[in-house]
């Protein structure tokens, strides 16, 4: 599998993944062992490019996700008649395997990672979208309505009182928006958009080598839980006194 | 080999749909002719199959589970949490250790499969029936039902919306991730898209188009299942 | 389906049990203090026990342990004799009524099915269920068309009358009941308590009743139960005896200063001793009716006048006495007019609001039996040994929504 016609299919990525190699097949490297940590010492290096490229990937899908899928919601709040369509499109996209959109957007967009983040926004959007309307829908009426009494304008309303009081839900859904991302993502080297599902399935290494395996798998998973850590801890940030209720 | 890919057309929706509907050649391996709609059933019947036998090992593990702890409301955090590290679970590494670690094959991929599907489940299912309005559920014992009863006549069927939309989730996670199952030595639909050398680009949009149909046709089979066993008690009306 | 088999059902049961605590206990978990202390307590069959107190006092923990919902940890309960506990639980609680404040319909059932809930579990037979739900939507006056509805189509009102009817679907012979009304509307409250005690007199059941609210304790109860923290019972007794003699000063300030006032609510026109006026008919000299009110013992100062049939038509003035004889049409109108079975709250607000210092009193013809005053009212709020006739609450009148059968 070291020809440099494969070098040429797994693309630019790819090139960059093997550079970094340095020692040759190693005792432990054999395919029946879980875990090399022979290989994984010296090769660490190798997921360094994967890993950041994992995260442009998510933070920018989120971000994109998150600002449509936002506006949609704030649409939606003031038409209520436009939430079907929106629920509607969005669980669509929602719907459609991530790695099957990749393709349908190959007469598009060809490959490459702008095609992988329009896909994974693509995914966001429901998740993002539901959670946001559900926290507007949880306002208490009577938080509006004083605020109301007050003279606050409806855009007052809404900057001031409904999205401070929907964070919980907003939050709760970009949270689960991210780490579905940071798993879905690892898909993306199929659209030769990069990230952590690189040097499993792009690589030389093979796919039934289990270091490896292990290696990207396992940084994708400390990334999911890094990111829905840090959002829980902003969750908590941004709505103090929900702290106050549960104590 | 990259010579040849590019005298390849370039992937177009009407290629695609004949590549679905008419072998093609594949300049590729030399002659011979490509999918079809033998192929496409085949390999369709191949995905749903593993799908259908996922989400049977996963219900069978996550329900019992599930309706226990929800009925006795225990261990809330714990059963959201799991449904919310469930979904960080990486599809691509999951399969390819599974395959590497286990081995490959129907059973094989189900199991690895069923590992996605197990979290959505367990986690709706737990917080349908840990929400079931407490005051129906104490007449329901003040009444006379057992315990078995009390889920099976009551909380079941109140929790129905929220428990099928974990069945829902499962699934479409579970048939976009069969869609990767070749890579683990079973055949589905993902085929067309992976092995482009073999199928050419047509190809790979081809087995997109299909198992974004695929995964459609399921989510709105579930649907449609859901509003069957959903009460007209239970849909919003107009006032 | 014979249709004479369902007729059956809908007679009153032909017996009620009655219900006794004995030294019943609840305790949670290794707290020091008990949710219901060493609780004894005796509920004569077909009678309303209501259960009263202020929150965390037990008394739903100690209604709760009859159908056990909540399990005694040390004591028992004897339904008809037969403890609670010789009885598969969900076997038990088949027999026993249960409605909650909550209400607690099942929204995923239409309201037939809601109200065949015990039925059902008791294997009957879907036309047999389907026909005493009908009946029971009628018993509890709500329209037969409403059972293919769900319990979201339902107000408040309605929703708890269903919960009411879902109880006594089965004939149970004990009725528990948690602050049925609690959460709804006053005018309805009002309403659904009336009906219920309209029920009551038809079923006859023994019913354990839940509340907080002492109005409605004394409204629904036949005995009165005030409980305190640890579901000790300060007082059990009849409202009359509650009203008058409250056992100690924690149920005198449970059943509040007004206490006296809520005794009239208890209490008919024809329970007080009335005063009586001189009467006067048309054409009688005025002369006699002027020597009568001289009379050191008059009661009332106006001659009430009445036709042939003691029927009152109003009263005579001063201007109408200086005449020779009685005139036809009297100076001062009549005013209220009571009952003798009025309640005697409503007989005082009658009064206070035609401005009346008397008002006449007949019976069921129509013909003068006494005349009620302010005065005697008051004289009855101050003075501890009046005379309290008791009353079973399904026999008090029930105004004018509850009489409508």
């Amino acid at each position: 599998m070291t020809s440099p016609t494969v070098f040429a299919a797994v693309g630019e990525v790819g090139k960059d993944f093997f550079k970094e190699r340095t020692t040759d097949t190693l005792p432990c490297q054999s395919t029946d062992k879980l875990f090399c940590w022979d290989w994984a010492r010296e090769n660490f290096d190798r997921y360094e490019t994967p890993l950041r490229q994992h995260v442009e990937l998510v933070l920018i899908s989120v971000a994109i996700g998150f600002a449509i899928a936002f506006a949609l919601a704030l649409l939606s709040h003031r038409h209520r008649w436009l939430r079907p369509p929106f629920l509607l499109g969005t669980g669509v996209l929602y719907t459609i395997p991530s790695i099957a959109f990749f393709f349908l957007l190959l007469p598009l967009t060809g490959r490459g990672r702008d095609t992988a983040i329009i896909a994974l926004s693509a995914y966001t959007l429901q998740i993002i979208y539901r959670n946001t309307i559900i926290g507007l829908d949880n306002v208490s009426k009577s938080a509006v309505e004083a605020a109301r009494g007050i003279g606050m304008t409806d855009r007052q309303i809404l900057w001031k009182v409904e999205i401070p009081l929907a964070r919980p839900e907003i939050f709760a859904g970009l949270q689960i928006a991210t780490v579905s991302t940071v798993a879905i993502a690892t898909l993306a080297t199929f659209a030769r958009g990069g990230g952590l599902g690189e040097p499993i399935f792009g690589g030389e290494l093979g796919i039934d080598f289990k270091t490896n395996i292990i290696i990207a798998g396992g940084l994708a998973v400390l990334l999911a839980a890094a990111f829905g850590l840090l959002l829980l801890w902003l969750q908590r940030l941004v709505t103090p006194w929900r702290r106050v209720e549960t104590e | 080999m990259s010579g040849l890919l590019s005298q390849l057309p370039f992937a177009s929706i009407d290629g695609a749909i004949e590549f679905i509907f008419e072998p093609q050649y594949s300049n590729v391996t030399g002659g011979n002719k490509v999918g079809g709609i033998d192929k496409v059933v085949e390999l369709t019947i191949n995905q749903l199959q593993v799908t259908v036998i996922s989400l049977a090992i996963a219900l069978a593990v996550a329900l019992p589970f599930a309706l226990y702890l929800g009925h006795k409301h225990k261990f809330e955090t714990l059963a959201i949490a799991f449904g919310n590290a469930g979904r960080g679970i990486p599809e691509l590494a999951l399969i390819a250790f599974m395959a590497a670690a286990i081995g490959v094959g129907l059973l094989n991929v189900a199991i690895a499969l069923a590992v996605l599907g197990i979290p959505p489940i367990l986690t709706n299912t737990f917080v349908g029936i840990h929400q079931v309005d407490r005051a129906a559920v104490d007449a329901a014992r003040g009444m006379g039902m057992t315990e078995f009863e009390i889920l099976r006549k009551v909380e079941i069927p109140l929790a129905i919306p929220t428990l099928m939309g974990g069945i829902r989730g499962a699934t479409i996670a579970i048939v976009a991730t069969a869609t990767i199952a070749p890579l683990a030595g079973y055949e589905t639909l993902g085929d067309f898209i992976i092995n482009e050398n073999v199928y050419g680009e047509n190809g790979v949009l081809a087995g997109a188009i299909l198992v974004a149909l695929l995964a459609l046709a399921l989510e709105l089979a579930l649907a449609g299942i859901q509003r069957l066993l959903t009460s007209p008690g239970l849909k919003p009306r107009p006032a | 389906m014979p249709t004479g088999e369902a007729a059956t059902d809908i007679q009153p049961h032909s017996g009620a049990s009655s219900v006794s605590y004995v030294g019943a206990t609840k305790r949670y978990g290794d707290s020091e203090l008990a949710a219901v202390d060493d609780l004894t307590l005796e509920v004569p069959a077909g009678e309303i026990c209501v259960l009263v107190g202020p929150s965390g006092c037990g008394k739903t923990t100690a209604m709760r342990m009859v159908n056990r919902t909540v399990e005694m940890s040390a004591g028992d309960i004897l339904v008809g004799g037969e403890s609670v506990r010789s009885k598969d639980a969900a076997q038990l609680r088949r027999e026993i009524g249960y409605v909650i404040q909550q209400i607690g319909l099942f929204p995923h059932r239409t309201i037939t099915e809601n109200i065949g809930t015990v039925p059902q579990l008791l294997g009957w037979k879907r036309d047999r269920i389907r026909a005493r739900s009908a009946e029971l939507l009628a018993l509890v006056g709500l329209d037969p068309d409403l059972g293919d509805r769900y319990p979201a189509q339902l107000s408040g009102g309605q929703q708890q009358r269903v919960g009411v009817a879902r109880a006594l679907v089965a004939d149970p012979l004990v009725m528990l009941m948690d602050e049925p009304f609690g959460a709804i509307d006053p005018i309805n409250r009002e309403r659904l308590q009336n009906e219920f005690l309209r029920l009551q007199a038809q079923v006859r059941k023994t019913v354990l009743f839940v509340t907080h609210d002492i109005d409605e304790a004394i409204k629904m109860g036949d005995r009165i139960a005030v409980m305190r923290e640890g579901g000790r019972v300060e007082q059990y007794a009849t409202p009359a005896e509650l009203l008058m003699a409250p056992a100690n000063e924690f149920v005198e300030d449970f059943v509040g200063a007004d206490r006296a006032l809520k005794r009239l609510a208890l209490m008919r026109v024809s329970d007080i001793d009335l005063w009586e006026a001189p009467l006067a008919t048309v054409g009688q000299p005025t002369a006699e009716l002027r020597a009568k009110l001289d009379a050191p013992d008059v009661e009332v100062p106006y001659p009430l006048l009445v036709d042939d049939q003691r029927r009152p038509l109003g009263w005579l003035s001063e201007r109408d006495l200086a005449a020779p004889t009685v005139p036809e049409r009297p100076d001062s109108p009549l005013g209220p007019v009571l009952d003798r079975d009025d309640v005697m709250r409503d007989a005082l607000a009658d009064m206070l609001q035609g401005g009346a210092q008397y008002a006449a009193v007949t019976d069921a013809g129509g013909a003068v039996v006494g005349v009620l005053s302010v005065e005697i009212i008051s004289e009855f709020l101050v003075s501890s040994a009046a005379k309290v006739d008791e009353h079973p609450a399904v026999e008090r009148p029930l105004g004018a929504e509850g009489s409508d059968d």
